[in-house]
């Protein structure tokens, strides 16, 4: 089979380079520091609905869809995000990378609303998201994958991506057990669905395998189909490349990025693959002991002083 | 030769064929796919309606009668009726490998200059578009799955539901223009190009004529008394003529269904699905099939092993002769019955061989107890023999008359000759038209009276008429002594064993024979975990002691069952290695239809050919690898020469 990095890999013109060219023009890079000032001079970002741009390789950004603002978040005494702001916009990729332990699971978490920030707020939609159960973040269009895989390991790959279907079923328990016209009906279209996304992303022959008896690499990607199969309008994925062999990973990114172009899907992914990061990503949050050290396109990023200390080290006075 | 200049009952086309099954018997299932986890199915008539409007469409597009439509992908009804839309438009359609990586297609697309290619997905669209500037004939690319391609230049580009689209938008204006067109058919008329795979130089490309194609498939659809209700799975590649006669000609002359599995992966699974009741596999897959049962089995509890036993021990003793409607007493025939309900039964359902009434194995030569353990469980395996050249069928095992040695009586059609130098000739109504573009080896392969070199060497059995194959005619040689050396023969013998997956003999001109072994990385790898032998690579596993004291005892078997034979008791192997990577294709040491290129591996690997003949009990040596995508890499191993034993040649003392 022809491998799947370069059979679906996007490609500049020249075939040289892999992955995007970056030239988003409207989005100036803010150094980092300066949000705080820009915020004060009443430079809202919250209620940036202007329209977007059009990346080099012709996908549509759209508006901002999920804006953080001022965000804290403390364990104890333990503040594991500091004063932290970004926004994610309609169909982009958007990463969010640091060392260990910077903070970047917890940010994600908040954003899934796992987490309920100390201080700041979290837009979503232009709306203010107040505190929600998981199952109320599903139903807003979030679907997310686990750093260590979530999978039930003993149902087949097919009812587990199933279940990621879960909040479009209507009907109730009694009509499901009895398996009688609607409940029918609705597992039916629901099946589909599922199925088109098995397709998508090649798991066809594993179908009817137990998860349990999957390797790793393919558990991974089964997650994201039940996550995909959600239908989200903002898809979270927490590490997706963690402990990966170099052919799983292009898989990977060769998945997400279909995702991003067929589906049109808002991704919000943490990696700590940097070349991964930067090929994938439309942009980049670098945080870095709970703050934000940087925010912009991979390119600018690359070049930020402070990320590169913060990735390299820094030789201590 | 025998055949009708009218064409069988008047057909002498392949939309002809089409349009008499899509009005006689226009609601029965031509074409099955699984997609979605369901089988969507087309029947004959819908077929028809989906191919018309691809066909106006090709016309809309600018496709003019002779032009070459290249087709590649795998097996999809979509692709199917891509070629026979092609024909409709008076085009000639060129399926070929979808696995050839993008160099070998620019050859094989430059050489027919094929100005439209239909390609099943963005894979193939990038190969294409990757050698377009080769390609001065080249306008067109069809894509049938638009997944990933949305951002790429469409002016040259388009997805094949658009194209059937404008069809019918266009069918008032166009379709005069496609009736006339397949009027103009006839039986000389060209019905299809297939490329050779090439075991010695380029690809050469294969015109078959609707004669060749419709004669051939009539002839041997009656051989096996095929009907519109079969089923077949369709795997194989479509570029390979066994595929086009089947999933094509057979399938249009009788109405049968095709069925195409879902992916590559899931074959297995369709295949227990469908139930074929006509099945093609080559030999290798049915060797697979076998390995994995026999993992499988001794992976059961012992009670089911024992049963397994038990009953395959009866089966192997009277389950041929059932099949072939022998004498067979009561009692055996009862406890026969009884495997079947508890052994036999079950594993061919988990085969999906449960309905198989013919199945054929051919391209290579099938290890005896292979071919009996299908036989003793009840299913008609075949031999066949043929070639592209010969639109696939010169030789065949008729029913009643199977055996693992031979490879049948002649087609019906076929009249067989054997050269003095024991190189096997025939003519029928399936023999090619031409080679394309090259008069030269036409003239070399065909005579004037018709009569083809297969190139093998073989010679009929006196008593009952069948063929047997000894080795490719090229290949045969001398040892340095004098005596026969035919590198095939042994080989096959040693790839009999389940351990080894390929060989490779040398010795031509040579004192002795030595040989280059490929293990079975599934058989092989299974005895490891069995036997607690750990391994990190494929490298680790061949050169492990154990396994190369294993690999030298099967090579000592072949040497005995060597000396069997006078006439080559000279071609037992002295030495050995065991090769740090399996051959490949993409490598090119194998065609792409996995024959061995003997003379590419022979000047890739010379210095390990030194080796096994200077004495050195090591080698250290670096190989170029190709990746699947055309990149390089490189393997560098040190291999272990092993000796065998050999028996010791008696000469010529009993012929005194």
């Amino acid at each position: 089979m022809w491998c799947r990095f370069k059979r679906r890999w996007r490609r500049s013109d020249d075939g040289t380079t892999l992955g995007f060219a970056f030239a988003p023009p409207t989005i100036p890079f803010v150094p980092a520091g300066l949000e705080d000032f820009r915020n004060k001079e009443g430079l809202d970002l919250m209620l940036d609905q202007t329209e977007g741009y059009v990346t080099a390789d012709g996908r549509q950004i759209g508006p901002v869809v999920m804006e953080m603002k001022n965000i804290t978040l403390r364990f104890g005494g333990v503040e594991a995000i500091k004063d932290i702001s970004f926004d994610i916009r309609e169909g982009e990729i958007r990463a969010i990378i640091g060392p260990n332990g910077a903070g970047k699971s917890s940010m994600l978490n908040v954003i899934s609303g796992f987490y309920v920030p100390q201080e700041g707020q979290v837009f979503y939609k232009g709306q203010p998201r107040p505190q929600m159960k998981p199952y109320e973040v599903a139903r807003q269009g979030i679907a997310r994958t686990f750093q260590n895989i979530a999978l039930f390991e003993g149902m087949s790959v097919l009812d587990n991506v199933m279940t990621g279907r879960l909040t479009h079923m209507k009907t109730g328990m009694l009509a499901q057990a009895l398996w009688l016209g609607k409940a029918e009906a609705e597992e039916t279209a629901n099946r589909e669905v599922a199925e088109k996304i098995i397709d998508f992303l090649e798991i066809q022959a594993i179908r009817k395998t137990p998860v349990s008896r999957l390797p790793y690499g393919l558990k991974k990607r089964v997650e994201l189909a039940r996550a995909l199969v959600a239908e989200p309008s903002l898809l979270l994925l927490d590490e997706p490349m963690a402990g990966m062999n170099v052919e799983e990973k292009e898989d990977m990114s060769r998945f997400i990025l279909d995702v991003n172009d067929e589906f049109g899907t808002t991704i919000a992914l943490i990696e700590h693959d940097m070349g991964v990061v930067m090929d994938l990503s439309d942009r980049v949050v670098v945080m870095d002991y709970g703050k934000k050290i940087g925010d912009g396109t991979p390119d600018e990023v690359r070049g930020n002083q402070d990320v590169i200390d913060a990735y390299l080290g820094v030789a201590h006075d | 030769m025998v055949t009708t200049p009218m064409g069988a009952g008047g057909l002498t086309s392949v939309p002809a064929l089409l349009h008499r099954n899509a009005t006689e018997f226009g609601t029965a299932p031509a074409y099955r796919e699984k997609e979605f986890g369901i089988w969507q199915s087309w029947t004959w008539a819908e077929t028809r309606d989906e191919i018309e409007a691809l066909a106006l469409g090709l016309i809309d597009l600018g496709l003019n009668e002779g032009d070459f439509v290249a087709v590649i992908g795998r097996n999809r009804p979509h692709l199917y009726w891509s070629m026979m839309a092609a024909q409709m438009c008076g085009a000639i359609p060129v399926p070929l490998y979808q696995d050839a990586a993008a160099e070998e297609m620019a050859y094989t697309l430059g050489h027919c200059g094929a100005r439209f290619v239909i390609v099943g997905d963005q894979e193939q669209v990038d190969k294409v578009i990757e050698v377009q500037g080769e390609l001065p004939n080249f306008e067109q690319m069809i894509y049938l799955d638009p997944r990933g391609l949305r951002k790429y230049d469409h002016s040259k580009l388009h997805q094949y539901s658009h194209v059937q689209d404008a069809g019918r938008a266009k069918t008032d204006e166009l379709r005069p223009v496609m009736d006339q067109r397949i009027a103009k058919l006839d039986y000389d008329s060209t019905c299809v190009m297939l490329y050779t795979s090439g075991t010695t130089g380029k690809p050469k490309g294969v015109v078959l004529s609707n004669r060749n194609v419709i004669e051939t498939s009539k002839s041997s659809s009656e051989f096996d008394d095929l009907r519109r209700s079969d089923d077949i799975l369709a795997y194989l590649p479509m570029a390979w003529v066994g595929d086009f006669i089947f999933s094509v000609g057979q399938a249009l002359w009788t109405g049968f269904c095709t069925n195409c599995p879902e992916s590559a992966e899931t074959m297995h699974v369709d295949l227990r699905e469908i139930g074929p009741t006509y099945y093609f596999a080559p030999p290798r897959v049915f060797e697979t099939q076998l390995t994995n049962v026999m993992i499988r089995m001794e992976d059961a509890g012992k009670f089911k092993q024992r049963m397994f036993h038990y009953f395959m021990a009866h089966a192997r003793k009277v389950g041929p002769d059932i099949l072939d409607g022998k004498d067979v007493s009561l009692g055996d025939r009862l406890k026969y019955q009884l495997g079947e309900l508890m052994v036999f039964g079950p594993l061919k359902n988990t085969l999906g061989f449960s309905r198989v009434r013919v199945g054929y194995t051919a391209g290579e030569a099938i290890g005896p107890e292979i071919f009996d353990f299908y036989r003793s469980l009840g299913i008609n395996l075949k031999q066949l023999y043929g070639q592209t050249e010969a639109t696939v069928f010169i030789t065949a095992q008729p029913d009643g008359e199977v055996r693992s040695d031979t490879v049948g009586v002649q087609c019906p059609g076929v009249e067989l000759k054997i050269a003095d130098n024991g190189e096997v000739f025939y003519r029928s109504p399936g023999v090619f038209v031409e080679y394309y573009k090259n008069a030269e080896s036409t003239a070399d392969t065909k005579d004037a009276e018709g009569w083809v070199a297969t190139g093998d060497a073989g010679f009929i059995e006196p008593d009952t008429g069948h063929l047997r194959i000894i080795d490719r005619a090229k290949d045969v040689g001398k040892m340095a002594d004098g005596s026969l050396f035919a590198p095939k023969y042994v080989e096959n013998k040693l790839k009999f064993f389940p351990n080894i997956l390929e060989a490779v003999v040398f010795g031509n001109g040579r004192t002795e024979c030595t040989a280059f072994i490929n293990i079975d990385l599934t058989a092989v790898g299974n005895w490891a975990e069995r036997n607690n032998i750990g391994y990190a690579s494929y490298q680790e596993l061949a050169q492990h002691p154990q396994v190369l004291s294993t690999i030298k005892t099967h090579v000592e078997e072949v040497n005995l069952s060597v000396a069997q034979d006078e006439m080559l008791s000279g071609c037992q192997v002295h030495r050995f290695v065991v090769l740090h990577k399996e051959l490949d294709a993409d490598d090119g040491e194998l065609t792409r239809t996995r024959k061995v290129r003997r003379r590419i591996i022979e000047e890739k690997y010379a210095d390990i050919i030194n080796a096994l003949y200077d004495g050195s009990p090591k080698i250290s040596t670096t190989t170029e690898v190709t990746y699947e995508d055309g990149r390089k890499g490189s393997i560098s191993a040190t291999l272990t020469v092993c000796d065998a034993d050999v028996v010791p040649v008696q000469t010529k003392m009993a012929a005194e």
